[in-house]
C-alpha cells in the first residue's frame, strides 16, 4: 500500500464517523466536549453554524451519526448524539448576541426562496448576512415548513420552532406567509437574481385504487395532511378505533397523535416485515412504549363500509420471498384475509414532490419521473439561476439533508450572483493541531471507560397521552447530559504518525488496548488487512499506512476500533505518534467559498 | 509514563486461548517505565508467550530483584504470584520457592545490574544448580534508575550519553550461563518479538535452567550514537543464528522445509521447536560450538542472537537432590510424621 495521504481533507474526516455520516458534517465531538465542559452556548453555536436548527434536530433528527458512532462498534450502543444536541439547545444561555448581525450594507441582489422549511431557511441564513435581499414564500402562515406542520408538538414544541426560525428570520428576511407560489413564470417575471425552490415533498401518497376509497372519503385521511391539520388545530379529535397504514416515521407520528386525540384502539399496519420498516428504531420503540401494536405482513385490499360509513380494512396476509439476487417479493401467505375493524384510517404510505406550478415551457428540464433535473453538486436545474434543495430536489429525506442541501445551494447562489463558475467549489478547510499539554497530559479527556448509553427522561405516559402539546421526552438533565457526553471517544483527536521519528520500539503496539497498530512488511491492502495484530475486517474503515521505516517494514493502523485514548502517543518515546485535533471548516456561502487563493 | 489505567475495551474480534482467556487477561498494571522502554516490549512478549501456551496465570510465579527490569513483573501477569526480592537476590528466592513448590512455573526477571553486578553470585549458583526456571535478563547495559552509569554488561569502548567511553571489559551473560551449565541458553532483542516470543515459549517448556539474555534498549540513557545497546546498533549488528517456531504437541509437524536447514528440537511436554538455521554450521546441542559461535561473532563486532544452546534431556535441582515429587504445601501429617514403628527403627539405628 502507498503511504496514507493525510493531507487529503477526507482522510481524517472519515475517521470522525459521526461527522462524516452527518450530511451537514457537524463537528460532533467538538460540541460534545463543550457540553462536557458546561459550555452549552458554545456547543449550540457550533451546531447552529453547521445545522441551523440544533433545538429542532436535537429532538427530531434522523440521526445518521448514531449508527456510524465508533462507540457502537466497541460497546453496545452509540453515544446519544442527538439528545446531546438537545442538551446544548436546552441549557444554553441567551445566544442572540452571538448571531450574525443584519447586513449593514446590501449587495443589491434579490433572492426568492419558495417554501419556508429547513432548506430555504438555511439558504436564507447563509446568504442574508452577506447582504442579499431574501424573500421567503410559504403557503402556511408561519415559517418552518414540515418541521412545523408534520412533526407533532409532543415531539417538537412550537416554542422551539419559533425560536430557531426567528433566529433566521431576524437576519432581515422578508417572510411572506399564506403566500403559495402558483406559477414559476410569474415569479420569474418579478426579476429575482436567483430563485431557490425548497418546497418539500408536500403530496402524501393515496391508496385511491383500493375498493371503498371513494365511499369512505370522510374517514380516510392522508397522513401528512392530517398531521398538518392537527398541527394548526383544525383537527382535534379522531375515532376510537384507528388504523395507521405505513411503516415510516410519519406513520409513527400519526399513531402517537391519534392516541392523544382520543384514539383508544390504535394500530399500525405495515406491508413489510417489522424489521424492514422505514421508521427509525427509536420511533418504533416510542410508539410501542405507548401501547400501540405494529402488525406486519398485511397488505390493504379493501376499505369495508356500511353505506359509506367506514367499518374496517380488509388485509391480505403475505410473506417475504427472496429470489436468487436477494430481492424481496411479498407473496400471498396462503392464509385467509384479515379484517380489522376501525373508525378512521390514516394513510402514511409515502410522500412525493409535485410541481404543478412550474410551467413546462420555461427551460426547466424535467426527468423521466417528471421531476426537475437537478445537478447533485450545484443544486442548479437546467435553467441557470434556479436552484433546488431539500425534499424538492431529490425526493423525501429528512431535515438534516435539507440543511446540507441549503448550505450547498447557498454557495452556488452566491457564486452565481457574483458571476462565478458554480462548478468550481473549493474543498473544505482542515486543520490539525497537537493536543499535547505535557508528557502525559492532553487537552482532551482521554480517560476512556466502559459506560453504557444513558436513558433519556420521559414524561409519565398518563400525562403525556392526555395532551398532544405536552412534550413526551424531557431530554437529559445536566447530570445525565454530562455522563453521556463523557461517552464520546473524541474521534476528531487523530492519531498522527511521523515516519521519520519512529524508532520501531513497539511501545505503541504493546500498549494499544484494541490491537490497532502493527509494524509489518508492506503488502496490498487486502493482504495487509489479514496480516495485522488483529485482522481488519471492516473494510469501510481505512488503514493508516506509513512510509517505509528503518527496518523496511511499515506501520499499519486499523482505524476501525481505535479508541483515540492517546496511549500510543503517551508511550511513544520520540513523539512519532501525536494526538492532533482535526477541524473541518465546511465551505459555506461566505468570502472563502469563492476562492481559496 | 502514563497515569491513566489502560482502557478495558478490547478488540471486538479478540481471540481467546484454550482456557478462554484473551491476551489482555494476562496483562498487569499499566507500566510506569519511560515511554518506549525495551522492557515493556519484553513484558508484552511474555504476555504473548504465556497467552499462546494457554497457561493458567495462577500456576506461574514471577520473581524479580531491584531495578527497572525488576519493576516489570507488575506490568504483566497480574493474576500470577509475584515476589519482588532484595537487590540481586531473586535467584536465591526463586530457588527456595522452587524447592518448596515444584509445580509452579518460575519466571525470574532481572536486569544487567541485578544479575551481572550485585547478584552475579546468585545468578551463577542458581544456574549451576539447574533450577527449573526461565531466567530473563533485560539487558540494557546501563543503570537506568540511577541515571545512566555504565553497567557490568556495557561493552568496552561504548559511549555513555555524555560521550564518556567505557574502559571496563563487559560480562557476557550468555557465555557465563553456558559455562555454568544452563541447559537452555538464548539471546534476543526486545525489538524483535518474532524471535523473542517463541524463545520464551520454548524456555518455559524446557524443564531445567533456561536463560535468556534479552537486549533491551534504554530509551532514556542508552539509545544514542556510540551505544552498543541502542535500537539502531542492535538492528545493524544482529547476527541471528536461527529462527524458531514453537510447535504445540497437537500441531502436525510439517516437513515442507529443506532438510539440513531445518531441525525439530523436542521439548519436555511433547511440544517442540522448529529451528530454521540461518547459520547452517551452528549446532545448538554442542556447548563448545555455542561458545565458539558467541566469541566468533563478538570478534566480528556482531551480536549473536537466537537459540544458542539446548540440552534436550536436562536434569534439574529436584532430580539432583532426590526431593519428593509433590509440593511441600500438599504434604500432610501422614507424610510428615513417621509412624511409631519407623520412629522406633530410626531410634534403634542410633543406639
Amino acid at each position: 500500500m502507498k503511504p496514507t495521504e493525510i493531507a487529503d481533507p477526507n482522510y481524517f474526516h472519515k475517521v470522525v464517523d459521526c461527522q462524516w455520516a452527518c450530511p451537514a458534517h457537524t463537528p460532533v465531538p467538538e460540541y460534545i466536549r463543550l457540553i462536557a465542559a458546561g459550555r452549552y452556548g458554545d456547543a449550540y453555536m457550533i451546531n447552529w453554524k453547521s445545522n441551523v436548527f440544533p433545538g429542532i434536530l436535537g429532538r427530531t433528527c434522523d440521526r445518521p451519526c448514531e449508527p456510524a458512532c465508533r462507540r457502537g462498534r466497541v460497546e453496545e450502543q452509540p453515544v446519544a448524539i442527538c439528545r446531546l444536541k438537545r442538551v446544548a439547545a436546552d441549557y444554553k444561555e441567551d445566544i442572540r448576541e452571538r448571531l450574525p448581525p443584519k447586513a449593514d450594507r446590501k449587495n443589491g441582489k434579490r433572492i426568492a426562496c419558495i417554501g419556508g422549511g429547513p432548506a430555504s431557511l438555511t439558504v436564507a441564513r447563509d446568504l442574508a448576512p452577506l447582504g442579499y435581499d431574501i424573500t421567503v414564500f410559504d403557503r402556511d402562515p408561519l415559517a418552518g415548513g414540515m418541521m412545523r406542520t408534520q412533526i407533532p408538538k409532543f415531539r417538537l414544541p412550537e416554542s422551539v420552532i419559533d425560536e430557531e426560525t426567528d433566529y433566521v428570520l431576524n437576519l432581515g428576511i422578508d417572510f411572506r406567509g399564506n403566500t403559495p407560489i402558483d406559477s414559476m413564470k410569474k415569479l420569474l417575471a418579478e426579476g429575482y437574481d436567483a430563485i431557490f425552490v425548497g418546497s418539500g415533498a408536500p403530496r402524501g401518497r393515496d391508496l385511491d385504487d383500493l375498493p371503498g376509497r371513494e365511499e369512505c372519503m370522510a374517514n380516510l385521511h392522508i397522513g401528512i395532511d392530517w398531521l398538518s391539520s392537527v398541527s394548526f388545530g383544525h383537527t382535534t379529535s379522531i375515532g376510537e378505533r384507528v388504523i395507521v397504514l405505513g411503516g415510516g416515521n410519519t406513520a409513527m407520528d400519526c399513531c402517537r397523535s391519534s392516541v392523544r386525540l382520543g384514539g383508544k384502539d390504535v394500530k399500525v399496519v405495515v406491508r413489510s416485515g417489522f424489521e424492514e420498516m422505514k421508521a427509525s428504531p427509536w420511533e418504533k420503540e416510542d410508539a410501542m412504549h405507548e401501547g400501540i401494536p405494529i402488525l406486519n405482513y398485511l397488505v390493504p385490499k379493501e376499505f369495508k363500509h356500511n353505506g359509506g360509513k367506514l367499518t374496517g380494512v380488509l388485509f391480505e396476509k403475505v410473506k417475504a420471498e427472496y429470489d436468487d439476487k436477494g430481492r424481496r417479493r411479498l407473496v400471498n401467505a396462503g392464509e385467509p384475509d384479515v379484517l380489522l375493524e376501525c373508525d378512521d384510517v390514516l394513510m402514511a404510505v409515502g410522500q412525493e414532490n409535485s410541481f404543478p406550478w412550474i410551467e413546462r415551457d420555461i427551460d426547466i428540464e424535467f426527468n423521466k419521473w417528471d421531476m426537475p433535473a437537478v445537478d447533485e453538486a450545484t443544486y442548479q436545474c437546467s435553467r441557470p439561476g434556479i436552484f433546488f434543495g431539500g425534499d424538492a430536489a431529490f425526493g423525501p429525506k429528512n431535515i438534516i439533508w435539507a440543511v446540507a442541501h441549503g448550505h450547498d445551494a447557498a454557495v452556488s447562489i452566491h457564486k452565481y450572483c457574483m458571476g462565478e463558475d458554480i462548478k468550481d467549489r473549493p474543498p473544505p478547510m482542515t486543520t490539525l493541531v497537537s493536543q499535547k499539554m505535557g508528557i502525559h497530559e492532553w487537552s482532551y479527556d482521554n480517560r476512556i471507560e466502559n459506560d453504557k448509553r444513558y436513558k433519556v427522561l420521559t414524561v409519565d405516559p398518563a400525562i403525556a397521552l392526555k395532551n398532544i402539546k405536552v412534550e413526551s421526552e424531557l431530554g437529559f438533565d445536566l447530570k445525565l447530559g454530562l455522563a453521556e457526553a463523557q461517552r464520546c471517544l473524541n474521534c476528531d483527536v487523530q492519531t498522527v504518525f511521523a515516519d521519520k521519528l519512529c524508532i520501531e520500539c513497539d511501545a505503541c503496539v504493546d500498549i494499544c488496548p484494541v490491537d490497532c497498530i502493527t509494524f509489518v512488511d508492506n503488502a496490498e491492502e487486502d493482504v495487509l488487512r489479514t496480516h495485522l495484530t488483529a485482522p481488519a475486517t471492516n473494510t469501510t474503515q481505512d488503514l493508516y499506512v506509513s512510509g517505509t521505516l528503518n527496518t523496511g517494514r511499515i506501520m499499519a493502523k486499523d482505524e476501525d476500533v481505535c479508541l483515540h485514548c492517546g496511549f500510543c502517543a503517551e508511550r511513544c518515546p520520540t513523539g512519532a505518534w501525536d494526538m492532533q485535533r482535526f477541524t473541518l471548516n465546511m465551505t459555506h456561502a461566505e468570502g472563502a467559498c469563492r476562492s481559496r487563493a | 509514563m502514563s497515569f491513566l489505567p489502560k482502557p478495558k475495551f478490547r478488540h471486538p474480534a479478540i481471540e481467546t486461548n484454550d482456557l478462554g482467556f484473551t491476551h489482555r487477561d494476562y496483562e498487569g498494571a499499566i507500566s510506569t517505565l519511560c515511554a518506549g522502554c525495551g522492557h515493556d516490549s519484553i513484558s508484552a512478549a511474555i504476555i504473548k508467550a504465556v497467552y499462546e501456551l494457554s497457561l493458567p496465570p495462577h500456576r506461574i510465579a514471577k520473581l524479580s530483584g531491584i531495578g527497572c527490569s525488576s519493576k516489570t513483573p507488575t506490568y504483566f501477569l497480574g493474576a500470577s504470584h509475584g515476589f519482588n526480592s532484595v537487590h540481586g537476590r531473586m535467584p536465591s528466592v526463586l530457588t527456595g520457592a522452587n524447592l518448596a513448590n515444584r509445580d509452579l512455573i518460575y519466571l525470574g526477571v532481572s536486569g544487567d545490574g541485578d544479575s551481572a553486578s550485585i547478584g552475579l553470585g546468585q545468578f551463577a549458583h542458581s544456574i549451576r544448580r539447574g533450577v527449573n526456571m526461565v531466567y530473563i535478563v533485560e539487558n540494557n547495559g546501563v543503570y537506568g534508575l540511577t541515571k545512566g552509569q555504565f553497567s557490568a554488561t556495557s561493552d568496552k569502548g561504548s559511549k555513555n550519553k555524555r560521550g564518556v567511553v567505557n574502559n571496563d571489559a563487559p560480562i557476557d551473560m550468555v557465555s557465563m550461563a553456558i559455562e555454568l551449565g544452563a541447559t537452555f541458553v538464548g539471546r534476543s532483542f526486545s525489538g524483535d518479538k518474532t524471535q523473542l516470543v517463541p524463545l520464551i515459549k520454548a524456555a518455559i517448556e524446557h524443564r531445567g535452567a533456561a536463560f535468556i539474555d534479552c537486549i533491551s534498549p534504554c530509551v532514556a540513557f542508552n539509545n544514542h550514537e556510540g551505544s552498543t545497546k541502542s535500537f539502531d546498533y542492535v538492528r545493524a549488528h544482529n547476527a541471528a543464528l536461527n529462527a524458531l517456531d514453537f510447535i504445540t504437541p497437537r500441531a502436525p509437524i510439517s516437513t515442507e522445509y529443506e532438510p539440513g536447514s531445518t531441525e525439530v528440537v523436542r521439548l519436555h511436554d511433547g511440544s517442540s521447536i522448529r529451528l530454521h538455521k540461518i547459520d547452517a554450521n551452528h549446532n545448538v546441542h554442542d556447548r563448545a560450538e555455542a561458545m565458539s559461535a558467541i566469541h566468533r561473532h563478538k570478534a566480528a563486532g556482531e551480536i549473536v542472537t537466537g537459540l544458542l544452546y539446548i540440552d534436550e534431556d536436562p536434569q534439574d535441582l529436584h532430580t539432583n537432590l532426590g526431593t519428593i515429587a509433590r509440593p511441600l504445601n500438599e504434604l500432610n501429617a501422614p507424610e510428615l510424621s513417621p509412624s511409631q514403628a519407623l520412629l522406633d527403627k530410626m531410634n534403634a539405628a542410633l543406639r
